[in-house]
């Protein structure tokens, strides 16, 4: 089945995985912020403690047509997003997600080696080498803004173009135009070379 | 002092009269008094800087003696007097 | 069509007038608006969104507030009582232990009517040490003096940082008021925030003028003066009666800003309760979380509601019992526990309510999420079939759940 054929069904409940300093809050973030542009009801809440740069941590972003009511942690989000591939192996990432559910993971590898090497099934896999590109535009592993741009090439809830304002406004209240640049050049590279592959969630 | 009820008193227990204190009289705290020997009085003014209790009265710049509603026989006078002048003398007692 | 608003130095674009604030971040939007006198501070997780929020506004000059950066919580209050003696209208805004090392000024500042405003983003008491939600802290400055709201999200925060202003410098109120949300849960959580426009605020808030002022040379007067026997007990009727009057003045505050915003508030509110069998009392951000369990139930057959109470200090003991006068089981969900009490906080307050009014359904404490535990929907609904259960004539036992604990 094509991405575009997706049909979304709201409200979606998204868990984010990845390391403090890699922008999964501000992912997050930016996902409710350009959700609430849309016109929808948003709830981005992340789930860190005393932790810091490097340590494992998450996110959740929910999307809905109605005022959400659920606070706290997604427990069983229908997308998890993997921010980085070393986290696979050490962070619980598939735990609670639903059957016919949406993994989105930043890696280099294949979603064959993937679905190989998780075992994976009943899900839409996309993956991205979003390390790879912002290491090429932005010279640091900050993989947030081609992350954004695969998970929208598989939850379409929000138009590229939406998102690319969001990024503008939030990024560039602290950061000059060439990094905003670059990461809006990020978010397009990750949407474009995303792979995808797996039955669609209906 | 007439005691006032709780919807007669202003809140948070603020007090409306600047200087109300004097109202409340400690001069029965004392169990001596200060008594001032005039003779040798310089009024210069050291009792009345350093009474805690203001007790000093004063008139055109020249003292005339103790308040003895207000002054709780702390001694305190009689310690700073320059010309040691002011003595304690005990409160009469049975 | 998208527009811009500002946040503190923070730009937003916004549909209509919701704008992408977390929950702390709504206070501090709100907190320029009101342009308090003075804030005195000291930062402490998850509260520091406020306080990093807000002085951004200082630091560009958006308000005209003396910002004061305070060593401790103590202080920080103390600084507060001071501003506020002196007829400013003045802020603070703390967490869990901040909140506790605030303990000694908390009854000075009701003491002495001085209506200063509070924004406490819950946080659970040390120890063992936990930066997570709990309502541990709240609860324990609960009789001291302080009207509390209890919001339930990032828009909730907005608008009870306005509504309690209002009603704390009410002249039959005069009362310092706390905006109590939940720490993480909604200081961190981000969601469409509907805001008003700064010139609607400013009327809404209106001017402060004191009653008393240490800054009034043509009326001296003197504040804290020493209050033996013959006064103290007075100046606490005092506090009784302005508690008492506190009650429908909230009540006034919440509809005015209703028919204003169109954002209805209520002392206690209810959801689903009109036929209602097992019923839960909420406060804080789990109400929403409860109302989806009793959707899901109500599905099934089961005649579940809620009662969320938003107003805890005055307590509307009238309210509480009128919600539950036709539930045959009630469960109270608290958030902290009153170690060595026969219940929490809450669970003993709804008690009071119903016993003084002779009402008596089978009534049991239901504790949760203490050091940010989560609940989720599953537990929640788990909390009424126990309840279910536990109303059963054969399967009584003491009337306490411990939701979500591993025993």
């Amino acid at each position: 089945m094509s991405v575009e054929a997706l049909a979304l069904k709201l409200p979606v409940e998204v868990r984010w995985h990845g390391r403090g300093g890699q922008g999964v809050v501000t992912a997050s973030r930016l996902l409710a912020e350009a959700a609430l542009k849309e016109g929808l009801f948003p709830q981005s809440l992340p789930d860190f403690g005393a932790e810091r740069s490097g340590a494992p941590l998450m996110a959740y972003t929910r999307v809905g047509r109605e005022h959400p009511q659920e606070r706290g942690h997604v427990l069983e989000p229908q997308v998890v997003v993997v921010l980085d591939s070393t986290l696979l192996g050490r962070v619980k990432i598939l735990e609670g997600l639903i059957q016919g559910g949406i993994l989105v993971v930043n890696t280099s590898a294949s979603c064959e080696a993937l679905v190989d090497r998780l075992q994976l099934r009943d899900l839409l896999v996309c993956t991205v080498d979003a390390t790879g590109i912002a290491m090429k535009l932005l010279g640091r592993n900050i993989p947030n803004s081609p992350v954004l741009g695969a998970f929208l090439r598989v939850v379409p809830i929000v138009p590229l173009g939406v998102m690319e304002e969001t990024i503008k406004e939030r990024l560039g209240l602290r950061m000059g135009a060439k990094v905003v640049q670059a990461n809006l050049e990020a978010l397009h590279q990750g949407y474009q070379r995303a792979q995808v592959r797996g039955v669609a969630w209906n | 002092m007439e005691l006032k009820d709780w919807r007669s008193l202003p809140i948070g227990s603020v007090v409306t009269q600047p200087g109300s204190s004097a109202e409340t009289e400690t001069g029965s705290w004392r169990t001596s008094r200060p008594v001032i020997d005039f003779s040798q009085c310089t009024h210069c003014m050291i009792c009345w800087i350093f009474c805690p209790d203001s007790a000093f009265t004063v008139e055109k710049g020249k003292l005339t003696g103790v308040d003895y509603d207000h002054c709780k026989g702390c001694a305190i006078c009689v310690v700073e007097c320059p010309k040691k002048c002011i003595v304690m003398v005990d409160e009469p007692r049975l | 069509m998208a527009r811009q608003v500002r946040a503190g130095s923070v730009r937003i674009q916004a549909r209509g007038n919701a704008v992408a604030l977390s929950g702390g971040e709504a206070v501090a939007y709100a907190m320029r608006q009101i342009d308090p006198d003075v804030v005195a501070v000291y930062p402490i997780t998850p509260q520091t969104v406020i306080v990093e929020a807000f002085s951004e506004s200082v630091a560009e000059g958006k308000v005209g507030t003396e910002m004061i950066h305070v060593e401790s919580e103590h202080a920080a209050l103390s600084a507060c009582i001071g501003a506020a003696a002196a007829g400013a209208r003045a802020h603070t805004a703390t967490s869990g232990p901040g909140l506790a090392l605030m303990w000694e000024v908390l009854g000075v500042a009701s003491g002495m009517r001085l209506p200063i405003v509070m924004h406490l983003c819950t946080r659970a008491l040390s120890a063992p040490i936990n930066i997570m939600c709990d309502h541990s802290d709240a609860m324990a400055m609960r009789d001291l003096g302080w009207v509390m709201l209890f919001g339930e999200n990032p828009q909730e925060a907005y608008d009870q940082a306005l509504i309690v202003q209002r009603v704390a410098e009410h002249r039959d109120v005069l009362l310092p008021s706390v905006n109590v949300i939940d720490g993480f849960t909604v200081t961190h959580s981000v969601e469409g925030v509907e805001v008003l426009p700064d010139e609607v605020v400013a009327s809404f808030v209106g001017t402060y003028s004191p009653l008393y002022s240490l800054l009034d040379p043509q009326r001296r007067v003197t504040f804290g003066a020493l209050d033996p026997n013959e006064y103290y007990y007075e100046h606490k009727r005092q506090q009784i009666e302005a508690m008492k009057n506190a009650l429908p003045v909230v009540a006034a505050t919440l509809q005015e800003f209703g028919e204003l915003t169109g954002r209805h508030y209520n002392l206690v509110e209810e959801y689903r309760t009109e036929d209602a069998e097992v019923v839960l009392v909420v406060m804080g951000s789990t109400a929403g979380t409860v109302r989806i369990a009793v959707d899901n139930l109500r599905e099934d057959g089961v005649r579940a509601g809620v009662v969320r109470v938003r107003c805890f200090r005055p307590f509307p003991a009238e309210e509480v019992a009128q919600a539950l006068r036709r539930a045959k089981l009630v469960g109270v969900l608290d958030r902290s526990l009153s170690l060595g009490a026969p219940g929490s906080s809450l669970y003993l307050e709804v008690m009071a309510a119903l016993s003084q009014r002779m009402l008596s359904p089978y009534l049991v404490n239901v504790v949760h999420g203490l050091g940010g535990r989560n609940t989720p929907v599953r537990i929640i609904k788990e909390a009424f079939s126990q309840l279910r259960l536990m109303g059963l004539e054969e399967q009584r036992r003491e009337p306490i759940l411990y939701l979500g604990v591993r025993e």
